[in-house]
């Protein structure tokens, strides 16, 4: 059975159909690619996913359970976390309490034990200190634990947002463009990480990227969506020779 | 662990010092009784100062009826230990507890919203219990109340002032809970990605922050001896804000700084010669604009005053001080 099962998933924005009847299968540990061109859908099917958008018709089914039409933060909770396509950290927060954030929803300790401060609240918080720590010493940024998030780097907030998305403890990770923005160099340290990611953590991930040579390079699987609609699905040498494919994406850039 | 228990106890030795130093210069007459009165002002204002700070500082919601719930703090202490003969003390716990809930009450609908309704909303609020209270015989109407109980003495502001303080401290620096009510002043967005219920936190800050302004009015109604309808008006919310401004929003130690500044000041303008003192508003309103040019931020922006903070401050002044006197030297070798 697959992990995440989407099935005729809609959503109109007044007279615009910006996803239509799309569909979606992604397996346990499995790294699967949404691409399409500009405006096709792709952000705004993550945005169903992890309920900033009801969708108008169709069904989410993750871990055997549908999860569509859910708040935001109880999609979280059951284990699925994201990264935004403009970045979006807490930037006047320093990078370890950004990455903290990700493990607070799992926090115990209630509000009155926080503010008078229990033995437990105290051994829970350096714990989760700890942790955080030892997340950011894996993306090699302990160094940069007390910046402000802010005043990091553009690669440098990238990461620091997976990472935060990480320690929220998810089975499955949404990546909204990843690379964007970043040099060669840096995309190609993201290829590894994304992999090592996977292997490490055990958990599938979803990426949207335009970057096709990334894309190409570390997903099993694609799907391709074009003016909300699902174009095609395969694996990444099915997507390349598909005529649809190149007609409608990749048939526009080699013109 | 260890290391912040070790902390505790040295924050408590610290206010029992300072505690025992205020108490030794009351006694000894060097500071005498009018300044006692502004001493135990400021810390009744800093009190619903510092829940200001928690809903507009660290969370980021903007509240013009900061003062609407410092009147409800001080007709219910004030009602509570006049007609009920109630206790000071729970007649305290009682008025923080009221503006709580009423602050639930009024915030649960509107804090799922996002955008500035708080503010439109606690500004009418404001309107709506100073009408109230104005129309009802039983509170006083606009006559207010006169005869309440001097009661609210140093040793009682001082130890709320410092629990109010250390309670929003701990929630926001040390907790999760407190990292979530940042969170949301951040980005709301992202904040519910991370599983945040932001609606929750908004409204827990909001209950905890107007519990303290009605703590406050509960504290202000056995200092003044005399509550009426206006002295919790939409300037009063206002004055409040201003505090908070100035020192920082989102640093206390900040707040303790601007209330300071800011009672103390047209106090200490007044005393000068009779220039100043017709000038006086008008060289407070001054200062605080060029503030606000020159220093957006207020004075702490986010900071704290902690130990090592200050030993490098000092440290910076004595180096600039030192290589100012070497440049001199220099200079005359030269
Ligand atoms: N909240 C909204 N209200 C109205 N229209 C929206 C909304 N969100 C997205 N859209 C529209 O839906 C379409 C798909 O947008 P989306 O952001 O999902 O594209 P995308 O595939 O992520 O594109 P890009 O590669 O540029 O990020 C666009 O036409 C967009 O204008
Ligand atoms: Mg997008």
């Amino acid at each position: 059975m697959s992990l995440l099962s989407v099935k005729n998933l809609t959503i109109r924005f007044g007279g615009l159909l910006a996803v239509n009847d799309f569909n979606l299968e992604i397996g346990e540990q499995e790294l699967y690619g949404l691409i399409g061109p500009n405006g096709a859908g792709k952000t705004t099917v993550f945005n169903m996913l992890t309920g900033v958008y009801t969708p108008t018709g169709g069904s989410i089914t993750f871990d055997g359970e549908r999860i569509d039409g859910i708040k935001p933060y109880n999609i979280t909770a059951k284990h699925i976390a994201r990264t935004f396509q403009n970045i979006r950290l807490f930037g006047n927060l320093t990078v370890l309490q950004n990455v903290m954030m990700g493990y607070d929803y799992q926090a115990k300790s209630g509000l009155f034990s926080s503010i008078i401060r229990t033995p437990k609240q105290i051994k829970e918080e350096e714990k989760m200190h700890e942790d955080a720590m030892k997340l950011l010493t894996i993306f090699h940024m302990e160094d940069l634990a007390e910046e402000k998030a802010k005043n990091l780097p553009y690669g440098q907030q990238r990461r620091l947002e997976i990472a935060r998305a990480l320690a929220a403890n998810p089975k499955l990770l949404l990546l909204d463009e990843p690379a964007a923005g970043m040099n060669p160099q840096e995309t190609a340290e993201l290829t590894e990480l994304i992999r090592w990611i996977r292997d490490e953590f055990k958990i599938s991930i979803l990426l949207i990227e335009h970057d096709m040579k990334l894309v190409m390079n570390v997903c099993e699987k694609i799907t391709v969506l074009s003016f909300g609609q699902l174009l095609a699905a395969g694996k990444p040498e099915e997507i390349r020779n598909n005529p649809r494919v190149i007609e409608a994406y990749l048939g526009k850039r080699g013109a | 662990m260890k290391e912040t228990y070790k902390k505790y106890i040295k924050v408590v030795i610290g206010l029992i010092v300072a505690y025992a130093v205020f108490q030794i210069l009351f006694q000894t007459g060097m500071i005498n009784s009018y300044y006692n009165r502004i001493i135990r002002q400021i810390g009744i204002f800093l009190i619903s100062a510092l829940g200001l700070n928690l809903i507009l500082g660290f969370t980021g919601q903007f509240t013009l009826g900061h003062a609407a719930f410092m009147s409800i703090g001080a007709y219910t202490s004030a009602i509570l230990t006049r007609n009920f003969g109630v206790p000071f003390l729970l007649a305290l716990i009682a008025a923080a507890f009221t503006a709580a809930v009423l602050a639930i009450i009024i915030g649960y609908p509107i804090l799922r919203l996002t955008g500035d309704y708080l503010a439109i909303c606690t500004l009418g609020f404001g309107e709506i219990v100073k009408v109230f209270i104005q129309n009802v015989d039983y509170l006083g109407g606009a006559r207010g109340i006169s005869g309440i109980e001097n009661k609210s003495g140093f040793t009682v502001i001082f130890v709320l002032a410092a629990l109010c303080f250390a309670i929003i401290m701990n929630l926001i620096h040390h907790s999760s809970k407190g990292r979530a009510i940042l969170s949301v002043k951040e980005d709301e967005i992202a904040a519910q990605a991370m599983g945040i219920n932001t609606t929750k936190y908004k409204i827990i800050a909001f209950a905890i922050g107007c519990g303290m302004a009605g703590l406050a009015g509960g504290l202000f109604a056995h200092f003044s001896q005399f509550i009426d309808p206006k002295s919790f008006d939409f300037s009063k919310s206002f004055e409040l804000m201003t505090y908070v401004v100035l020192g920082g929003m989102g640093s206390l130690s900040g707040t303790v700084i601007g209330t300071s500044i800011l009672i103390a000041l047209p106090e200490w303008l007044r005393g000068l010669s009779d220039v100043v003192k017709e000038y006086r508003m008008l060289i407070y309103a001054i200062m605080l604009v060029s503030m606000m040019l020159f220093r957006p931020q207020g004075i702490m922006g986010t900071k704290e005053i902690t130990v090592a903070g200050l030993k490098n401050f000092f440290g910076k002044i004595k180096r600039i001080f030192r290589s100012s006197s070497t440049s001199v030297n220099k200079g005359k070798e030269a």
